[in-house]
């Protein structure tokens, strides 16, 4: 038995033997072709080929996914049709005399090379989508036997390094019981499909997977991110009684949604949504959120050429704040550096961008930024659920800065006779370890404490979370994040300030039972985590979840905390 | 050669859906028309073209059509981009 460590990307539990999509692999040769009109007459052939193709694709996609998927087929039927691409194509045989083939790969490389290097993310992914086309053309005229799914008859999880998004929506899905990939992040074309069709997928395993041979016997566990390989009759047992239990209690749960997450003793937790955007915000509330614990306000700000002004601010945070009428709403001010960069900022570029200007630290240097943003959500918070969050803080002085720029806009706004929030609360993030330190001090500064565990266990255990070879270390189960979790529980109450955790950890199941003993009054989670978070909250008392965590803060590792939970919690 | 220049107001910049709206809408005429976004140049009727021409939100490009039709074709694809190629701004 071997147990690969990959990315999360879909939930779920699958059991199955493995099939390896088979890769194409094409070797097109560079040499001087005779007679140029006869690969004139070839790339024509292939052509027609490759619509009809592409046609049939299309239809599958309008019928068994969303609108969104089929659309990306459109797209491919443009390129097969672009007059410049074609162009290229015919004007490359005829006057350097290569292969179709070879003109094809040229062209096709010439457009994908400049798509990948734009600064836009979309536009840079279009660039598989330019490679999708081309290597459809290529199979053709190359006459490449064979389907990647040959020999795929009985349900089997899927190998593959990456998958493209004709290959995934070519699959037959009643064959289909997950996926696994070498490559590819949570944001991947079949991260994205599989959570549509509601199948377990693990991406980013690495290449370890290539080399598992068909039929060998799996399990996917698309909670975890791991893939079992030739699991032992134990493990095999374990996994099958837990994958009727998520079953069984994901349609339980769904009913009950909708319904407070109050525990057998009568403790109440507040279960609310991490969104992003206004679509996020209705299936939020579908979910059965109660509020929002984290807004990210980043989507106005990335993939554009401006800056969004205060108007186009206000719009949006009021149409976010409006579906959820007087429920709390948590605006996270602007969280950019690190990992996420706004091109027309032109800022320098820093040796340690998760080390450097990011959050709070950014907003304060950039009041220009800054200002507009605050005005626009005291607008949008009138009447309404609003509280604020300053991400990234490391020192009671930023929060005394940023509340002095807050105070400015209302008195801006006040004379100008624009209605504004009044009474809001403001609190911060924990992310940082010296905030986590300092919550004795900070609670005089802030209203509440939102925990950031994605980040704080980044920098507690100084290891970068997003890929590396180290991204395993920064886990929030590491007992050094728990005991800092607990520290800042510890200083806050007695403060009066409550405590909540946006971070992922929130949203896992197995991490609930710790995080209600640690005495967390909040949980905010990504809105499809929502009505199996509150099922599990109801199946527990506060006193017994109280003893779990006093154990698993005086293990000695992340192991070590996990093996204890799913021992005592079996999913 | 008549030009016009306009502003793309849409949300997801001159890519996907409008993207494709634009290629179709330009493909009705028969004069060539050209886009140009900064430095960048593309046939309007190209959508690998007009992908690497990089226009996001916000983006001021400016159109130009020689033929026949070249009026036609510019009013065309004024009114679509500033109808926010059919969607509510």
């Amino acid at each position: 038995m071997r147990v690969m460590r990959g990315i999360p990307a879909s939930r779920g539990i699958a059991i199955g033997p493995a099939f390896r999509f088979k890769e194409t692999e094409v070797r097109i040769e560079r040499n001087r072709v005779a007679d140029p009109s006869t690969e004139i007459g070839r790339l024509e052939t292939a052509l027609k080929q490759a619509r009809q193709e592409l046609a049939a694709v299309l239809a599958k996609a309008r019928t068994e996914t969303d609108a969104g998927t089929a659309s990306i087929f459109e797209a491919h039927a443009m390129m097969l049709e672009d007059p410049d691409f074609l162009a290229g194509i015919r004007d490359k045989i005829n006057t350097e005399a290569l292969s179709a083939e070879a003109s094809v790969a040229d062209e096709t490389e010439k457009y994908a090379g400049k798509l990948e290097a734009m600064k836009d993310e979309y536009l840079r992914a279009r660039a598989a989508d330019i490679r999708d086309v081309g290597m459809r053309l290529v199979r053709i005229l190359l006459q490449v036997a064979g389907s990647p799914t040959e020999g795929l008859d009985q349900p089997a999880i899927i190998l593959a390094r990456d998958l493209t998004p004709s290959a995934t929506i070519s699959l037959d899905k009643s064959l289909v019981l997950g996926f696994c990939t070498a490559l590819g992040g949570p944001t991947a074309h079949v991260a994205i499909l599989a959570r549509e069709l509601g199948l377990p997928a693990v991406v980013g395993i690495g290449e370890g997977i290539l080399s598992i041979s068909d039929a060998c016997p799996l399990i996917v566990d698309g909670s975890e991110g791991t893939l079992v390989v030739e699991p032992d009759a134990a493990t095999l047992a374990a996994k099958r009684s837990q994958a009727t239990v998520l079953a069984q209690k994901g349609s339980q749960s769904r009913k009950r949604a909708g319904e407070p997450a109050i525990t057998r003793d009568g403790h109440r937790v507040e279960v609310v949504a991490n969104i992003g955007n206004v679509e996020g915000a209705k299936s939020a509330l579908d979910a059965g959120a109660e509020g929002v614990g984290l807004l990210r306000t980043e989507f106005l700000f990335l993939e554009r050429a401006h800056m969004p002004d205060e108007e186009e601010q206000y719009q949006a945070y009021r149409k976010i704040l409006d579906i959820f009428g007087r429920l709390p709403v948590i605006l996270r001010t602007l969280d950019i550096g690190g990992d996420k960069e706004l091109p027309y900022l032109n800022l320098p570029k820093e040796m340690n961008p998760f080390l450097g200007l990011r959050g709070v630290r950014l907003c304060l240097a950039m009041p220009e930024i800054f200002k507009p943003q605050l005005r626009a959500a005291l607008r949008a918070g009138v009447d309404r659920g609003l509280k604020l969050m300053l991400p990234m803080v490391a020192t009671v002085a930023e929060v005394r800065a940023a509340r002095r720029i807050l105070d400015e806009c209302r008195s801006e706004l006040a004379a100008e006779g624009q209605p504004a929030a009044q009474e809001i609360e403001m609190g911060i993030m924990v992310e940082v370890p010296a905030a986590a330190i300092m919550v004795d001090r900070l609670a005089s500064e802030v209203d509440f404490f939102s925990i950031g565990t994605n980040d704080l266990s980044q920098y507690t255990m100084a290891a970068e979370r997003t890929g590396g070879s180290v991204s395993a270390l920064a886990d929030a189960f590491q007992p050094a994040v728990l005991r800092l979790v607990r520290d800042v529980v510890r200083a806050a109450h007695p403060r009066g300030k409550w405590v909540g955790m946006c971070g992922e950890l929130a949203g896992e199941p197995l991490a609930i039972p710790l995080l209600l003993g640690l005495g967390l009054d909040e949980l905010s989670m990504n809105p499809p985590a929502i009505p199996l978070a509150k099922e599990v909250l109801r199946g527990l008392t506060l006193g017994e979840a109280r003893l779990a965590a006093d154990a698993a803060l005086e293990m000695e590792s992340s192991e070590a905390v996990r093996k204890w939970l799913e021992g005592k919690y079996p999913p | 050669m008549p030009e016009i220049t306009l502003t793309v107001q849409h949300k997801t910049g001159l890519h996907a859906r409008p993207a494709a709206m634009f290629v179709k809408t330009a493909n009705q005429y028969k004069s060539v028309i050209k886009v140009r976004h900064g430095e960048r140049e593309a046939n309007a009727k190209s959508i690998m073209g007009i992908l690497t021409l990089g226009a996001t939100q916000g983006a001021v490009v400016k159109v130009q059509a020689e033929g026949e039709d070249a009026e036609q074709a510019l009013a065309g694809l004024r009114d679509l981009v500033e109808s926010n190629f059919g969607e509510q701004p």
